[in-house]
């Protein structure tokens, strides 16, 4: 455990994205008091300021307002909260859903594989998109339907990796002499095969995250994640969409906060992936 | 005395990939128009590399150090690129050793075997479409216009062998460099097409290069013969006085050891440590 | 031969079940779960003894099989209900939309098609030189922004910093308003009229990036890896020595045998093509299907939503059947099995 941390340290990668999620991760828990205006306040009188730099700016507003007056800083700093709950726990849950499917499927093999792995491909016969508009249909907008959408989309990712590795592991000699000695199934595949797949649950992990936050900023772009009074970059994303001619800044400023986080679960996962794969790692 | 028909002098070349470990070491051979030169070691001995040099197709990672290949008078190390490609395919041909992988899988037998006739040759669709016909019949193919439109893997290996031997003739180019032709083949295919290649050779009145490891090949279709280990020519002569009154005490054990030599296991006796170890010695190295 | 067109058969066969498959799990969300189903057939307005004389029309008093039945056989007769929302029968809708929906994916796949065939080549041509990582790099970030952050970045630089293209719509009003038909673009193409072919490509060249630069960028990286490991092969050593240059190397030896796999691939990514257009043609204000799709769940109106996943489903469906067929058609040994 210790050596893989060690190995995911000197990953520059690692270092990089993790140490950018973490400020995020931060500046969510901590938004009341990090964030220097009130997200919902609104002042028409300080409408669609340009950011610190142009033309027309108003000392504190570093990023600018909204056309309602509100501050962007402020706003995106409360946004991150519901893009990283969203993706910690859509993610987490895909990821423990999926991994607990493919450790029977992968160490059980016989009818409980067969019948996993028939779902999984089911599953995957159907479109994201289309099992999303039917499950956003049924289960209504909110913050919770969106984890759900993503939980029961994406949880065949998990699945499929974790079942090929699952028996890839059951394979190796150590699982051999363990099962000579004669301890029961169910204690190997969770005290020495697991131990081994976790490394590629972990990078896959991050990629899912970056992916739940892209799904998050979707559905409230179009209106479909929490209430419009929480503030959300998605939501604005669709603001400044909106008002592009007027206030640029309110949809560049998101969009780019959005690219780099998305960007940072990516190269965090690829770094992982490499620092803890077991075949590069000595 | 008369420039010959094919020289190499002195070839060295060593590996970019082992750090500059040496894989020719100072080779010379010649060749008469017309004459079949068997090229025989183990492998790792650099057979295909003077293949590869004689063809221009030397992997970048093999460099050479020393040395000059001679072929009608051009030295082909120091051809330009464009000249070499003329000579290249047209003059000089390939044999290659595996029939599965040297034939395109997604184009017919037929653009494989006329391209060259109309790029290098300027033939018409039609004409080449005919000499493609006799080129197939001529390597023994029952039913040409069958084979021609066929894609390579509705052919066996053998047929497709026979394809590649008509395509290394199609040019009528001077020199042939067949590379271990028949390793790849299933025993009982691998004595027609010797027989096949060495015809075609003596219709064609054509020089070649016969790489193998294979003593008995040697004996069969071999004017001359150089034994090559590693890098380096042990012995070089005409085959039947090398096989018969060998030199070295390397080729008398290889004599010794039977037709597969390679396979020691298959062999009547394997080559003895000894012998190896006192080559070694002999070219300082360990 | 037989050999293929019966797995050319098998393979429809599949296509209708799974079509089947679709229409029950559509049956199931849409109807059983939501609770009352006459919901989405009545038209908007109707009074109690209508709806009670519908509720018996339909034989909701039966069993759900009958229901079912019944449901198929009028998704079958292409009576898809009427949509509570837009008070328009949906077929009609459907008929309207998916044009521009399928004018701007195959537009986006052709464009990507290009673009990372050119990607693939160039890529492979200058393998080994220091152009190779600088090319792959490029490619690697345009494969790692999703369509959705490249539609709002292309708007960004196109609508603010250079405002070149239009922001929002498919065609502009003052060219509309007399197409025969949907597909406004070849339509345009064929009349030749050039001032609505202009108008409509300005309309249809952002969101055509967005969709298609990250697909070109996976067409990229997977078309050239098949590349370099074909140009390895023995048949492009004897290719060579018959003195053919390295493009014709790639063109005519290498890019046959590396085009099945990648063709395979381009398939599957094509649907999520199709998919990534619901999200795309929302930023652009594009009147397709996806843009409908997702104010058809924002009014939770049901008989839309089920129309529309109806025609993805059978979208999806026809696309994996058409790659199938196309990679056999590239595949000599399955021509000539
Ligand atoms: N692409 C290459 N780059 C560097 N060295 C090579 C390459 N291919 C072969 N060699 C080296 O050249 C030596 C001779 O190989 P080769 O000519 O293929 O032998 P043979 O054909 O006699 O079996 C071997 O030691 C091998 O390691
Ligand atoms: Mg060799």
């Amino acid at each position: 455990m210790r050596k893989s941390l060690k190995a995911a340290l000197s990953e520059p990668k690692v270092v990089l994205a993790g140490g950018f999620i973490l400020l995020l991760l931060i500046a969510a828990v901590f938004a009341p008091w990090l964030a220097p205006k009130d997200p919902l306040e609104q002042d028409l009188m300080l409408g669609t300021l340009p950011p610190t730099g142009y033309e027309g700016t108003e000392p504190g507003y570093w990023l600018g307002t909204d056309d309602l007056g509100r501050d962007v800083l402020s706003r995106l700093i409360h946004g991150s909260r519901t893009a990283l709950i969203v993706a910690f726990v859509a993610a987490g849950l895909a990821a423990l859903l999926g991994t607990m499917l493919g450790l029977l499927a992968g160490w059980y093999r016989g009818w409980v594989d067969v019948v996993i792995s028939r779902l999984v491909d089911i599953w995957m016969a159907f479109p994201p998109v289309l099992l999303s508009i039917l499950l956003v249909a049924v289960l209504g907008s909110g913050v919770h339907s969106v984890i759900a959408a993503i939980v029961i989309i994406d949880w065949t990712r998990f699945c499929r990796v974790v079942r090929s590795e699952t028996m890839a592991q059951a394979q190796m000699d150590y699982v051999t002499a363990a099962q000579t000695i004669g301890f029961p199934k169910a204690r190997i595949l969770f005290s020495e095969i697991l131990p081994n797949v976790a490394p590629v649950i972990v990078a896959l992990l991050s990629l899912e995250m970056g992916i739940a936050v892209i799904v998050e900023a979707i559905l409230s772009f179009v209106g479909l994640s929490v209430s419009s009074d929480t503030p959300t970059w998605g939501g604005m994303i669709a603001q400044g969409r909106a008002i592009i001619y007027q206030g640029w800044w309110v949809l560049v400023a998101p969009l780019v906060l959005l690219f780099l986080t998305v960007l940072a679960f990516n190269q965090l996962g690829d770094g992982l992936r490499r620092a803890l794969d077991p075949m590069m790692r000595r | 005395m008369t420039e010959p028909f094919l020289s190499i002098t002195g070839l060295s070349a060593v590996s970019d990939r082992e750090n500059g470990a040496p894989i020719l070491r100072d080779v010379s051979l010649r060749l008469e128009r017309g004459e079949v030169r068997g090229l025989v070691g183990e492998s790792g001995a650099g057979k295909s590399t003077i293949a590869k040099a004689l063809l221009g197709i030397l992997p970048r990672t093999v460099r050479v150090t020393g040395g000059a290949i001679r072929f009608e008078g051009q030295d082909l190390l120091t051809l330009k690129p464009k000249q070499l490609s003329d000579i290249m395919g047209s003059e000089i041909s390939l044999i290659p050793q595996d029939p599965q992988t040297a034939l395109n899988p997604g184009r017919r037998v037929e653009s494989q075997l006329t391209d060259g006739l109309r790029m290098r040759r300027g033939l018409s669709r039609q004409a080449a479409h005919d000499k493609a016909l006799k080129l197939l019949e001529e390597v023994h193919i029952r039913d040409p216009e069958r084979v021609l439109k066929a894609y390579p893997h509705e052919l066996s290996g053998g047929m497709r062998q026979r394809v590649l031997i008509a395509a290394a003739f199609a040019l009528e180019p001077k020199l042939v460099v067949a590379d271990e032709p028949t390793t790849a083949l299933d025993v009982t295919v691998q004595k027609q097409i010797l027989r096949l290649i060495r015809g075609m050779q003596k219709t064609h009145g054509t020089g070649m290069i016969f790489v193998t490891h294979d003593l008995g090949v040697v004996a069969q279709i071999c004017d001359t013969v150089t034994l090559l280990y590693a890098g380096k020519v042990i012995e070089a002569g005409p085959t039947a006085q090398v096989l018969a009154t060998p030199k070295h005490a390397y080729t008398k054990a290889l004599l010794a050891a039977g037709p597969r030599y390679d396979r020691p296991t298959a062999g009547l006796e394997p080559v003895p440590q000894a012998i190896f170890d006192q080559l070694r010695a002999e070219m300082g190295i360990m | 031969m037989p050999l293929i067109l019966l797995s050319a058969l098998n393979r429809i066969a599949l296509a209708a079940v799974t079509l089947f498959g679709v229409a029950v799990v559509v049956f199931v969300l849409l109807r059983v779960v939501p609770g009352d189903p006459i919901a989405m057939m009545i038209s908007p307005g109707s009074t109690p003894e209508q709806i009670a004389q519908m509720r018996a029309n339909y034989g909701l008093d039966g069993s759900i099989l009958s229901q079912f039945w019944i449901w198929l056989k009028a998704i079958l007769l292409g009576d898809f209900g009427t949509s509570i929302s837009l008070r328009r029968n949906v077929l009609e809708l459907l008929a309207e939309r998916l044009p521009a929906t399928l004018e701007l994916a195959v537009a986006a796949l052709v464009f990507a098609v290009l673009l990372g065939g050119a990607i693939a080549i160039i890529g492979t041509l200058v393998r080994r030189t220091f152009l190779e990582p600088v090319l792959d790099t490029v490619n690697g970030t345009i494969l790692a922004v999703p369509d959705f952050v490249w539609a709002l970045a292309l708007i960004s630089v196109f609508g603010v910093f250079f405002p070149v293209f239009p922001l929002s719509g498919r065609v502009d009003p003052s060219v509309q308003n007399d197409f025969f038909t949907y597909f406004y673009l070849i339509e345009s193409l064929l009349t030749l009229r050039l001032s609505a072919i202009v108008d409509i490509s300005s309309h249809m060249i952002m969101p055509v990036l967005a969709l298609g630069l990250p697909l070109a960028a996976i067409i990229a990286r997977v078309l050239k890896e098949a590349l370099l490991e074909a140009m390895v092969q023995d048949y492009i050593l004897l290719a060579k020595l018959k003195g053919k240059s390295n493009l014709r190397l790639i063109m005519q030896e290498a890019l046959r045998n590396a085009i099945g796999p990648t063709v395979a691939l381009t398939g599957v990514q094509f649907t999520f093509l199709i998919g990534g257009t619901v999200i795309v043609e929302r930023i652009f204000a594009y009147p397709g299907i996806g843009n409908m799709a997702i104010d058809a769940v924002i009014n939770r109106d049901l008989p839309l939503i089920q129309g529309l996943v109806l025609v993805f489903g059978a979208l999806f469906i026809l696309i994996n059947l058409g790659v199938d067929l196309l990679v056999a058609a590239f595949n000599p040994r399955l021509r000539h099995a």
